[in-house]
């Protein structure tokens, strides 16, 4: 028994000692020179393979990276310090760039009426094939919510109004969600826009009305308010032209049927007790 | 090795005594990876080619080393006592751990150097199969009952190859089904592996069907 368990232990041990050597002579012979710095950029990009870059994976992002065929700003998601980082490590100069977040540009969900009763697939993608999916408006979010099944850093989820939400803390402006959205009602905007229109209808304001509790009817309130046109009405729908707003919030302050989202308003307790769908008779 | 044999295999691998269906083997990367067609096909290949590998290694060990009088055991004069007995029982299972472990580190290796592209397509896989149960189960069932002194060499890496390309095909119509399943509204609870376990079993018992053809 004894030496059954000593020959074992010797025949292993050879055969173990054996591939061994082989392993190590193997992988003098067949050593691969990487680049160590690949190795410390790949540490510092988020790891999330998102594919906002347009590359393949943080991987292969790091490797170009390096390599200098792509900037280290390809990366919309990683945080500025680790940024600067890698552009130290590079030898790059320094940018500096505006922290993004996915904004959603459409209020509608339970307030948007549908007129098309959908049971298919259980996907935007899917629905808009089928005339536009379920709403009655054209430009609204379907609610079936692609883009919080597509979100990398598990940044938005559904409410109970019906439409996806964007927890600004984890959203790291990646664009995903945009790229999925088939009716473009999610989009990636500086995290400094505090103010933005909520809505994209270009139909008139009556039939906005009908359909929406929420939505643009182009009643040209917030343009009056402000007429230096920071805010003007194009095709029924407000704009903000950013490069002259500065951030009043003015124009939700007199919005009729809260589409501008003012961020600093609704944290305030007064503007929250403004109905959306209170204000919807005076329009024009 | 006449080519009535090796049909006999095939089918026998492919079907008949499937890894995955027939003998569940391989489960772990089999639910694992089979939520995509891409990643399944990656994952069969690198199973195959691994399998195929191990195989003839394996083949190798066993009829070198472990079998009684063994040319390894009978070269040793220490060991000569034990020659006789050979060491199948005591150390097939370790000794196979050993160089199929060895075998994945080398080709990892040798794929680095030469062939960057496949090493790419096949990346974390590779790496993973070190300790697939059905790479394991392929080399066990190699040179274990009646059939080692049977098949032989050729026949134990035909036996590889099959059994591989049988996981391949059944990875991939899992991937298939899954990525149906993935719009499906189903019970939070069923979702991901519950529904894949179900449905394996499903087409487990469609494989069973096959049974006798084994002749």
């Amino acid at each position: 028994m004894t030496t059954f368990a000593v020959g074992s232990l010797i025949v292993l041990g050879l055969l173990a000692l054996l591939l061994g050597t082989a392993l190590a002579l193997a992988s003098r012979v067949f050593q691969v020179d990487v680049d160590p710095r690949i190795e410390q950029v790949e540490e510092l990009l988020p790891g999330a393979n998102c594919g906002a870059c347009g590359l393949a994976g943080c991987a292969t992002a790091a490797e170009r990276m390096v390599t200098g065929d792509v900037s280290p700003h390809i990366c919309p998601v990683c945080s500025e310090e680790a940024r600067a980082e890698i552009s130290r490590l590079l030898g790059i100069a320094v940018e500096e760039r505006e922290p993004a977040v996915a904004r959603m540009l459409c209020g509608g969900g339970m307030g948007c009426k549908t007129n098309k009763d959908y049971r298919g697939v259980d996907d935007c993608r899917a629905a808009v094939l089928v005339h536009g999916g379920p709403k009655a408006c054209d430009y609204a979010c379907l609610g079936l919510g692609s883009c919080v099944d597509a979100c990398p850093f598990e940044a938005l989820f559904m409410g109970s109004d019906g439409l996806p939400h964007v927890i600004e803390e984890r959203c790291t402006g990646c664009g995903v969600c945009e790229r999925v959205c088939p009716t473009n009602v999610i989009k990636v905007m500086p995290k400094s826009r505090l103010i933005w229109v909520k809505c994209q209808s270009h139909d008139r304001g009556k039939v906005v009305n009908k359909i929406c509790q929420t939505g643009c009817i182009a009643c040209r309130k917030c343009e009056k308010e402000w007429p230096s046109d920071a805010i003007y009405g194009v095709n029924n729908l407000a704009v903000i032209d950013y490069e002259k707003c500065d951030l009043c919030g003015k124009c939700a302050e007199v919005c009729p049927r809260n589409t501008i989202v003012d961020l600093r308003a609704a944290a305030r307790p007064a503007a929250k007790e403004k109905q959306p769908a209170g204000a919807g008779s005076d329009n024009s | 090795m006449s080519v009535e044999l090796i049909v006999q295999i095939a089918i026998l691998n492919l079907f008949v005594q499937n890894f995955v269906v027939a003998r569940f083997l391989g489960l772990c990367p089999f639910i694992g990876q089979s939520d995509d067609k891409s990643k399944a096909i990656g994952m069969g290949i690198a199973v195959t080619f691994v399998m195929t590998m191990a195989s003839f290694v394996t083949y190798l060990v066993y009829v070198y080393v472990l079998v009684p009088n063994s040319a390894f055991l009978t070269a040793i004069p220490f060991l000569r006592p034990i020659a006789d007995d050979g060491l199948v029982e005591v150390l097939r299972t370790a000794s196979y751990i050993l160089v199929i472990a060895s075998l994945v580190q080398f080709v990892e290796m040798f794929l680095r150097r030469y062939v960057p592209a496949l090493y790419r397509a096949m990346g974390i896989y590779l790496a993973l199969i070190t300790t697939n149960c059905a790479v394991m189960g392929g080399a066990l069932l190699n040179t274990s009952g009646d059939t080692p002194s049977e098949i032989g060499l050729v026949g134990a890496v035909l036996q590889g190859f099959f059994a591989g390309l049988g996981f391949t095909m059944v990875m991939l119509l899992m991937a298939g089904i899954r990525e149906r399943l993935r719009h499906l509204n189903l019970p939070r609870c069923m979702q991901g592996a519950p529904i894949a376990f179900l449905c394996t079993g499903l087409m487990s018992l469609a494989f069973l069907g096959f049974a006798g053809m084994a002749g």
